[in-house]
C-alpha cells in the first residue's frame, strides 16, 4: 500500500500540516512540500551540516530525519531567525564579519550556532570550532565565521547587560 | 530512495508484532547509518520501523550499573551526570561520534546494530563487559558484546529479533576504562584503529583488564589474551607494554585508502598503550 502519510508538526512556531511520503527526508519536505527553501542540502548524507534545523530543541541534519517523523515536533528553520524584518544578531555579524561567500553553507551554520549561543551565551573558540565541526564551508576558510559567531555572542551579552 | 511504508510503534509488544509479521522490516533508531545506507541503495526495506518511540529503547538508567536503551542518542548520553561519574569513558566515546548534529540522533545501540569494524563505540563496550539484550515474540536472551557482530556490516540479530539495550556492569572499585582512536582530523572521522580498554586495580596491581580494537579485523576485536596477561602484574610500564604488544599481535588489518596494515598494526600498540595508562591513572584515583 502506498499511502501519503499526513503529518502535524509545527515549524517556526506556526502549526503545520503537510502530505509526504514515508520515504521523503524532512529537508525534502521542508523544500518541495512546505516550499521552505531557506534550508539547504549539500551532501544528503549527513556530512555537511548545510541542512541543519533544529528539532525539538537539537541540532539535526535534516537529510538523516525522515518527515514523518516530525510528527508533533517542533522544528525550527533557518527562516525562524529572524524577528521579522530584524535579523537576529548571528545573521548580522555574519553579514558585517563577510562569514560567507556562495551562502550554502550559511543557514546551517546560523542555525547551529543559534542552538550553541541558546545554551552556552559565551563559548570558547575552541568550543565554537568543535561544535561547529559537522558544518563544512568551501569558500571562507572558516576564520570569518568563527569571528562572526564570536562577534554574535558578544552584541547577545551586551543586550542582556 | 524506494518506497517504503513506516511505523513508530508505542510499545514493545506492538514493535515485536509488526516486526514479526515483516521480517524483512528494518529497524531505524537515528537512522544516521540506515538512511545514508537506504539512500546510497545499499540496504532494501519495504517497511521501516522507528523504534523511538518505545520506552524500553529510550531507557538511560545508571544506579552503578548501566541500561542503555537502544534508540537513546549519544547527546542524551554525555548530558547524564550520573553516567558522566560512573563511565566517563563512555560519555567521551559518545562524544566523539559523528558532530552534534549526529549526536543529537546518532545511538550507541545503532553503533553497535551497524557492525562497522570501525565503530568507535564497540570495543569500549567490550572491554566494560557490556551485554545485548535481545527481545523476540516471546522470549529474551542475553548476549555478550564480543559476540554480536559477526561480519562487516553483519550481527547475530535473525529476523524479529530486536534490541532494546546494552547492560553494563557495575565496575569494581578501583576500576578505569578509555577508549583512544586514531584519526587524521581531530574531529568527524572514521578511525584508522581504535583501543577500548577496562582495568580494575588492587593497591599496585592489575586484578582484572579487558582490551579490544577498532578497525583492525572484519569486525571489533577482543583480544582477550592481552587483557588476561595483564592479571596479577604490577601496574608498570612494563606490564603495559607487554599488553600493547599482544594487541598488536593478534590484530588482522588490510590496507586501504586510511591506512596500511602496518601502520595500522604499530598504532594498535600504541593506543593500547596510551589508553591502559590513561585508565590506570582513572583506577588509581577512583
Ligand atoms: S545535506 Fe544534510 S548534512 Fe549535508
Ligand atoms: S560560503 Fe560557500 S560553502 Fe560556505
Amino acid at each position: 500500500m502506498q499511502n501519503k502519510v499526513q503529518v502535524h508538526t509545527t515549524i517556526n512556531g506556526e502549526e503545520v500540516d503537510f502530505l509526504c511520503e514515508p520515504r521523503q527526508s524532512l529537508l525534502e519536505c521542508l523544500r518541495d512540500n512546505l516550499n521552505q527553501t531557506g534550508t539547504k542540502e549539500g551532501c544528503n548524507d549527513g556530512n555537511c551540516g548545510a541542512c541543519t534545523v533544529n528539532l525539538d530543541g537539537r541540532i539535526v541534519t535534516s537529510c538523516l530525519v525522515l518527515g514523518v517523523e516530525a510528527e508533533g515536533r517542533q522544528i525550527t528553520t533557518i527562516e525562524g531567525i529572524a524577528k521579522g524584518n530584524q535579523l537576529h544578531p548571528l545573521q548580522r555579524a555574519f553579514l558585517e564579519e563577510a562569514a560567507l561567500q556562495c551562502g550554502i553553507c550559511t543557514p546551517g551554520f546560523i542555525v547551529a550556532a543559534k542552538a550553541l549561543l541558546d545554551h552556552e551565551p559565551n563559548p570558547s573558540e575552541d568550543r565554537i570550532r568543535w561544535w561547529l565541526a559537522n558544518n563544512l564551508c568551501r569558500c571562507t576558510g572558516y576564520d570569518k565565521i568563527i569571528r562572526a559567531v564570536q562577534k554574535a555572542a558578544a552584541v547577545l551579552q551586551e543586550a542582556k547587560a | 530512495m524506494k518506497w517504503f511504508d513506516y511505523s513508530a510503534p508505542r510499545t514493545l509488544d506492538e514493535a515485536l508484532d509488526t516486526y514479526a509479521s515483516h521480517p524483512h522490516a528494518r529497524l531505524l533508531a537515528g537512522g544516521t547509518d540506515l538512511l545514508v545506507q537506504m539512500r546510497a541503495g545499499r540496504k532494501e526495506t519495504d517497511l521501516v520501523i522507528d523504534t523511538k518511540r518505545i520506552p524500553e529503547l529510550n531507557e538511560l538508567h545508571c544506579n552503578g550499573a548501566l541500561t542503555l536503551g537502544a534508540a537513546v542518542p549519544c547527546c542524551r548520553i554525555y548530558e547524564d551526570a550520573a553516567v558522566k561519574s560512573a563511565f566517563p569513558a563512555l560519555a567521551a566515546v559518545a562524544s566523539i561520534i559523528g558532530g552534534i548534529q549526529i549526536q543529537g540522533r546518532a545511538s550507541i545501540g545503532g553503533n553497535l546494530c551497524n557492525a562497522a569494524p570501525s565503530a568507535d563505540s564497540i570495543p569500549l563496550l567490550i572491554a566494560l563487559g557490556a551485554t545485548a539484550r535481545i527481545v523476540y515474540k516471546g522470549g529474551e536472551r542475553s548476549v555478550p558484546v564480543e559476540d554480536f557482530c559477526t561480519a562487516p556490516g553483519q550481527n547475530i540479530l535473525q529476523p524479529g529479533e530486536l534490541l532494546v539495550s546494552i547492560q553494563i556492569p557495575k565496575p569494581e572499585p578501583h576500576s578505569g576504562s578509555h577508549y583512544l582512536r586514531f584519526i587524521p582530523r581531530n574531529e568527524m572521522d572514521i578511525a584508522v584503529a581504535g583501543a577500548g580498554v577496562a582495568v580494575t586495580l588492587n593497591g599496585g596491581t592489575i586484578t582484572a583488564a579487558r582490551i579490544a580494537l577498532a578497525s583492525v579485523a572484519p569486525t571489533p576485536l577482543f583480544v582477550k589474551a592481552a587483557g588476561d596477561a595483564l592479571v596479577g602484574q604490577p601496574a608498570t610500564e612494563e606490564s603495559v607494554n607487554k599488553a600493547a604488544l599482544l594487541a598488536k599481535d593478534a590484530a588482522k588489518p588490510i590496507s586501504d585508502m586510511r591506512g596500511t596494515a602496518d601502520y595500522r598494526r604499530h598504532l594498535c600498540a600504541v593506543l593500547t598503550r596510551r589508553a591502559l595508562r590513561a585508565a590506570i591513572v582513572q583506577a588509581q584515583e577512583a
